[in-house]
């Protein structure tokens, strides 16, 4: 096959640029590119425009492999329009069409030149449609690690979210845990806890774990080694919310925790409430609503 | 034994084991057992899971429904191509572990399940087989 040099086709892209890229651009508009709203029409034609003369210049400077230096500006380029495409919500295939659409107007303008040789043609078009598959994977390869980034971040969010440490009253801590215990979220659960237990001088801690649908040994393991952690640090710990099946199932798989247990963070809390030396006691109907009058002589006008 | 559902998750890391769990849970009420029954093949099914993981390098689960003559339940079967269990017995007594856990997992899966068999061949793999029945 004859060998064919990127300023070849590097120059057909100069001679015909005013017919390819408005070709290129109707061409992505039939694909749907700008229904969606997301990119305006302006945009979508200087990026179009921007592209292929980095890409002109790419090939001008000799390169028709992707991997040589003088692709970089191209790739940068196509680097950010992937990872903007990718947080804007579009589809693989419609970031890939940015690429991809542009075969059919540059065959188009080597087809229209007289000046070529069929078997110059042919090896052009080979030529051309391996630079471009090899751009358009780049373009989704970035596309891929951009979404990825997204749902990392999004996982690091949900394990600080979804940890909060609760006061409810002077001393008095709950943690109400929420979802699964895998090891890493735990990680968070006990620095948060640990730490909001200095924070506050607390004396006792209440893990709950009502919305913990299944607890295991390693969960329970990991719940016992927070409980040993916030001992170290001076505060009893307590675990409510154990439900009757979560409680049935410990039994059989053999898991103790040696920590005072109750049904529910009510009951846990009035336990804690005891232990600080509080009691609550139901005051009568009458004292209660004196007590939410303003007193006589703070009465305004 | 008739099986009227199989489905196959595979265990490759830590996120496959909370599949494993909520794909147990669905096939549970599907086969409707009782919310405590639930409960305790779904643990076991994370014992176990985590296990394949841990100690098996890796491998996968087949669910199945299963339905004899009128009566459900649900059979899991764990396999993995790790190094396998020497010794059974061993394995299975509450507190011992070769790692960092409890030492309760296996045992404990064992008595959360109405039928519990295991088959190991050191260098070739462990097979374990846990069923509950409505």
């Amino acid at each position: 096959m004859t060998d064919v040099a990127g300023s070849d086709i590097a120059s057909l892209v100069s001679r015909n640029e005013q017919t390819i890229l408005p070709e290129w651009l109707e061409l992505q508009k039939k694909a749907g590119t700008l229904n969606t709203g997301r990119i305006s029409e302006g945009e979508l034609q200087s990026q179009s425009q921007n592209f292929l003369h980095l890409l002109r210049d790419a090939l001008a400077k000799g390169g028709n492999d992707v991997s040589n230096p003088v692709y970089e500006p191209a790739k940068a380029m196509l680097n950010d329009l992937s990872r903007s495409r990718a947080l804007q919500g579009f589809t693989p295939s419609e970031t890939a069409t940015f690429i991809f659409s542009l075969k059919e107007p540059l065959f188009n303008a080597l087809n229209r030149d007289q000046t070529l040789s069929p078997e110059k043609i042919a090896a052009t078009v080979w030529t051309t449609t391996l630079l471009l598959d090899e751009l358009g994977l780049f373009t989704l390869e970035i596309f891929q690690k951009s979404r990825e980034e997204v749902i990392i971040r999004q996982q690091r969010e949900i394990a600080e979210l979804s940890t909060p440490v609760v006061k409810l009253w002077d001393g008095i801590l709950a943690l109400p845990l929420i979802g699964t215990l895998d090891s890493q979220r735990t990680q968070v659960v006990m620095e948060n806890l640990l730490q909001t237990i200095v924070d506050d001088e607390a004396e006792i801690a209440i893990i709950d774990i009502t919305g913990v649908p299944t607890v295991d040994t390693l969960t329970a393991q990991h719940l016992l080694k927070t409980v040993a952690a916030a001992r170290l640090m001076g505060a009893d710990c307590m675990i409510s919310g154990i439900r009757p099946q979560i409680a049935q199932t410990m039994v059989h798989l053999g898991v103790e925790l040696n920590v005072i247990s109750k049904a529910t963070l009510a009951d846990a809390f009035g336990l804690a409430l005891r232990q600080t030396g509080r009691t609550v006691t139901r005051i009568k109907k009458g004292e209660w609503q004196a007590g939410l009058k303003p007193k006589a002589g703070e009465q305004g006008a | 034994m008739p099986t009227t559902k199989t489905e196959r998750v595979e265990i490759r890391q830590s996120d496959d084991v909370v599949r494993v769990r909520q794909q147990t849970r669905t096939l549970a009420v599907e086969v409707g057992l009782s919310l405590v029954d639930q409960t305790k093949i779904v643990t076991a099914s994370s014992e176990l899971a985590r296990n394949t993981l841990d100690y098996g390098g890796g491998g996968e689960v087949v669910l199945e429904i299963l339905d004899q003559a009128g009566r459900r339940g649900l059979r899991l079967t764990f396999e993995d191509r790790g190094a396998g269990i020497p010794d059974i017995e061993q394995a299975l007594k509450d507190g011992f572990t070769t790692g960092k856990g409890m030492g309760l997992g296996l045992g404990g899966a064992k008595r959360l399940c109405n039928e519990f068999s295991i088959a190991s061949k050191p260098g070739e793999g462990t097979k374990v087989i846990i069923a509950r029945w409505k």
